[in-house]
């Protein structure tokens, strides 16, 4: 059994589905920040099989919680102050989400005008879609790049 | 300040006052032959069509207006670089409205944004041509006397096909319509469209053959396969000629049925079908005339 020490301040991430960690620390820009980070992949889970953890040293307001809500909801959020849990999140769809996953549509006005940020527009909220605000095209998972 | 994006943009009752403006200014052109005196429209037009900008101008012109702009990306600043943001500021200083397309969809949207003047959607890429479907709405109305209730055939490119589109999303909200889709595998309907359908309870059918469906059609909406739309010469070659509505087909069709077609046509239409009462095309365009005097009218706040 692998052992990833406590944090004192940040969040864990916790149930995220397994593969995607790597994926989630890109898109929730923890490459550019100035923290530490444990990563633990295919953990044991009994509800999930198998399961991905973040385990993020930082200030909790530095969390984007519309990012982890559009790619994977289910995921568990634990707020860590002086070394404890005190808080559990519980994510929500946002209705917009800006700057954050680009617009693959090469057709669209975002892929050449400048200072344009990519919106996207929560679009059916049950079947969790969201939209290019500006060309309507699906925001699709398998497709996503992150804005850089 | 409104502008033009969809034709959702305007509720029904709203379409419904500028269809009765419409036909007001069809029966009375003299009335509103100096309305808009003083008024400039600008049209900036980053891709060539010479029949939507010509009816834009026509109609400004009708209402005793001004036009200015350009007819191509490469004649504009655009070719040096310009963002619509930074052009569309310019243009509020220059004009009193603006007619956009640009085969960036969300083009317009985004000059709307920083726009001081109104500003109207004249087709951006695949995704929309809210004038060209609100003259569709306004040729059926006014030909068939109606917005619901009949049968509709949607038929050639219906996956890069923005007047379809367009169209579609536009008569979701009037009652007891149901649409046929004909297109080539190849060229089928979007999802995003059939799942809001599907949402609304409105009933469809997908099918290839045109002739198989004639009989049953109030209405028959064809498309031009466009060869701008397409990455690959190859597919468009082999995909332009797929559907040829010819008099023998109209034969299968009703007596009231009617023909329409957003033009230019190429091959879809034989020409032999242009003299059968049906087909409503030529009207059509004149109703784009008249449709779009109505909406610089709307836009502008000016009332006769």
């Amino acid at each position: 059994m692998l052992n990833v020490g406590k944090i004192e301040e940040g969040f864990v991430l916790d149930h995220i589905e397994a593969g995607k960690s790597l994926t989630l620390y890109y898109n929730l820009g923890l490459d550019k920040k100035d923290c530490t980070v444990a990563m633990i992949m295919n953990a044991k889970s009994g509800k999930m099989g198998k399961k991905d953890i973040l385990k993020v040293e930082c200030s909790i307001e530095d969390l984007n919680m519309d990012i982890l809500a559009v790619v994977d909801h289910n995921i568990t959020v634990n707020v860590v102050k002086d070394g404890e849990i005190v808080e559990k999140k519980e994510l929500v769809l946002p209705r917009e989400i800006k700057g954050v996953f680009k617009c693959k549509n090469p057709r669209c006005i975002t892929s050449i005008e400048q200072g344009l940020p990519h919106i996207f527009v929560l679009a059916d909220e049950k079947k969790e879609v969201y939209r290019c605000k500006y060309c309507e095209e699906k925001y699709s998972q398998r497709v996503k790049t992150v804005v850089q | 300040m409104r502008h033009l994006m969809s034709p959702l943009d305007f509720s029904v009752e709203e379409l419904d006052r500028l269809f009765n403006l419409a036909n007001d200014i069809e029966k009375n052109p003299e009335k509103y032959a100096h309305a808009c005196n003083g008024k400039k429209l600008a049209t900036c037009f980053y891709e060539p069509s010479t029949r939507t900008r010509l009816s834009f101008e026509a109609a400004m012109l009708n209402l005793g207006g001004s036009v200015l702009g350009f007819s191509d990306a490469n004649s504009s600043s655009a070719a040096k670089g310009e963002s619509v943001s930074d052009t569309i500021r310019v243009i509020s200083c220059y004009a009193d409205i603006c007619a956009m397309r640009h085969p960036k969809e969300g083009a317009p949207m985004v000059a709307a944004s920083k726009s001081r003047i109104p500003v109207i959607n004249a087709g951006d890429g695949g995704h929309q041509h809210p004038t060209q479907t609100l003259t569709d709405l306004l040729t059926i109305r006014s030909m068939k006397g109606r917005l619901g209730n009949f049968t509709i055939g949607l038929c050639g490119d219906l996956k890069f096909g923005r007047t379809v589109h367009s169209l579609i999303n536009a008569l979701m909200r009037y009652e007891g319509i149901h649409f046929v889709f004909i297109s080539p595998e190849e060229l089928k309907i979007p999802d995003y469209i059939t799942d809001k359908l599907k949402e609304n309870g409105i009933t469809y059918e997908e099918v290839i053959s045109l002739e198989s469906v004639m009989p049953k059609l109030d209405l028959l909406y064809m498309t031009r396969v466009q060869r701008e739309r397409f990455f690959n010469e190859e597919d468009y070659v082999r995909l332009k000629d797929f559907y040829i509505l010819t008099a023998e087909k109209m034969e299968k069709a009703k007596p009231d049925m009617l023909v329409l077609h957003p033009l230019p046509r190429v091959n879809e239409i034989s020409v032999e079908v242009d003299d059968d009462p049906r087909a409503a095309y030529f009207k059509q365009a004149q109703y784009g005339v008249y449709v779009r005097m109505a909406l610089i009218l709307t836009l502008l706040g000016i009332n006769v």
